[in-house]
């Protein structure tokens, strides 16, 4: 099983002194589906980020897909690793600008330098896994928002990526809209993606995940299965936590 | 009973604006009758007799006053279209410097906006043309092989030449026209959300590619409408040639005032040439603008 993933003592300091990463190290390998929980402010968005450096970090240093990046942020690498790994963000960030298939096709075409034609039929297959291809010559505004986000989904598999990333994919979504987008990414982990997810869904975790990763003040507090994590939880900061999660 | 009220507020109004303008009318037929002018535009093609220091048409002190009044717009038209364009390419790069990554860059172009902003138009003219143009020697100040030739009677450049009046007015305009377009600039790029560089960048685009192809088409229904009222600004502000003695349409009629006494055609003939030439300018920044939107699908 090859490491997809190795973090390794990340630090990110905040001015005031505040940690937001606080020597963090983790792997997620091939095939296999990180959760990442804990309140907010825990670091969680922040760690996520660092990994296709959206993000920086002051020490510590990041593997990914076996390219080696520092706190130097070396802008060459950096680019290297987006093109292999995709991010699905919380507001799901689609450009409004562009119509549906154009958000889709962008990448491909100006980063991949594929024709327009081939890009655009992978673009259609990909939407109609997500079951949004009708709405493909549609703009963003006139799409709900677990629509939006599936076309995010999407636009982050065009690609081919080795590592998905989804930054609160569901925070933002209406509750009868949330299940089409796990759906969704339930059908990316059976296929084999690998992905590290933060979420507060703990149905989703409990099905998908193979690791649970805690983290409060920027420190990971426990990695464990998730049918130990939410049945059994080691720290009493990971047990505390859920319990407020499951009175709302 | 509310209708009533509002009738009635209406026709107060309308009272009021046309009793002022029947005063001004007034006072201005008895000012008229006073100094024995009376209100005609027949003077205009009476010989001006006085000559131009810079004509883009054949002009002799012979022609008429209404040929040097075009001179003179010609002269106008040609220092607004170029500062506009240059304070555009300028404020451009300066906006982008400003909200760039690079710490120096947007430092030294913080300083340059603070700089330019908080000290008069004027004053910048006079630097521009004093310091700047008149500053340098009379024989040939930098010359390269009979090309390019900057002295105190301007610049010649391969036969064309430009006169230390045109060009400190050029100057001037464009820098201080360029502060506040780069403001206008990055006021847009930075109503663009944190989400929509984030977006770009993870998909593994340039900084570049992301600048033309998401950031750009989003800030500029946003940049548009600052940037023709600095336009605007530009075309009105191009009056101070008169400070460094280019000899636009304003300066041209101060003399003709001064020889005729016809100041209050003069000053209509002003009002118009400006009103018109700003309504060119903000009528076809709303063509640009509603072609942007139309291609944005935002309308």
């Amino acid at each position: 099983m090859e490491p997809i993933v190795v973090a390794k003592n990340l630090t990110k300091s905040y001015t005031k002194g505040l940690r937001a990463l606080d020597d963090v190290s983790l792997t997620v390998n091939q095939g296999k589906v990180l959760v990442v929980m804990g309140p907010s402010g825990s670091g969680k968005s922040t760690l996520i980020r660092t990994f296709n450096g959206i993000e920086t970090f002051d020490k510590g240093e990041l593997n990914i897909l076996g390219i080696k990046v520092d706190s130097t942020h070396d802008e060459r690498k950096i680019r290297k690793i987006r093109k292999r790994v995709g991010m699905v963000f919380q507001q799901f960030n689609l450009f409004p600008h562009l119509s549906i298939l154009e958000n889709v096709t962008l990448a491909p075409i100006h980063v991949q330098k594929r024709r327009q034609i081939e890009a655009e039929e992978y673009g259609m297959y990909l939407l109609s896994q997500m079951g949004i291809d009708s709405h493909a010559k549609k703009y963003p505004s006139q799409l709900s928002g677990g629509e939006q986000q599936r076309v995010a989904i999407a636009r982050a598999l065009a690609l081919k990526p080795e590592l998905l990333l989804f930054d609160e994919p569901t925070s933002a979504l209406d509750p009868e809209r949330i299940n089409e987008v796990l759906d969704a990414m339930r059908r990316l982990a059976e296929q084999g993606m690998t992905m590290v997810v933060v979420t507060h869904e703990i149905g989703f975790a409990k099905d998908v995940s193979d690791q649970v990763l805690f983290m409060d003040s920027g420190k990971v507090i426990e990695t464990s299965p998730p049918n130990i994590f939410f049945s059994n939880a080691r720290h009493e900061r990971s047990r505390k936590f859920l319990n407020q999660l499951e009175k709302n | 009973m509310q209708i009533k009220q509002k009738i009635f507020l209406q026709f107060g109004i309308c009272f009021i604006f046309f009793g002022l303008i029947g005063i001004l009318i007034n006072n201005l037929t008895i000012n008229l009758i006073r100094t024995g002018l009376g209100f005609n535009f027949n003077w205009l093609f009476k010989p001006a007799s006085f000559a131009l220091a810079e004509h883009p048409l054949p002009y002799t002190s012979s022609d008429s006053y209404a040929w040097a009044l075009f001179i003179g717009w010609l002269n106008s038209l040609k220092v607004i279209a170029s500062s506009l364009v240059f304070a555009t390419f300028l404020g451009t790069l300066i906006g982008f410097a400003r909200t760039g990554k690079n710490s120096l860059l947007g430092l030294i172009s913080a300083g340059y906006i603070t700089i330019i902003r908080q000290t008069p138009l004027l004053l910048q003219l006079m630097f521009w043309y004093f310091v700047g143009f008149l500053g340098l020697k009379d024989n040939m100040f930098i010359q390269i092989k009979n090309i390019f030739n900057i002295s105190n009677q301007g610049i010649e450049f391969s036969g064309l030449t430009f006169s230390s009046e045109f060009l400190a007015l050029l100057l001037g305009l464009s820098i201080f026209t360029s502060a506040y377009i780069a403001e206008v600039i990055r006021g847009g790029i930075l109503s663009v959300s944190r989400g929509q560089w984030e977006a770009f960048r993870s998909l593994g685009l340039s900084e570049r590619k992301g600048l033309i192809r998401i950031i750009i088409p989003q800030a500029l229904p946003a940049i548009i409408p600052g940037l023709t009222s600095q336009y605007l600004n530009l075309a009105k502000n191009s009056t101070l040639a008169i400070a460094v003695g280019y000899s636009d349409i304003y300066a041209i009629s101060d003399t003709i005032i001064n020889q005729t006494g016809r100041a209050i055609e003069c000053f209509i003939l002003l009002l118009v040439s400006f009103l018109l030439l700003n309504l060119l300018i903000t009528y076809t920044m709303e063509i640009i603008n509603r072609i942007i939107l139309r291609s944005q699908n935002y309308s």
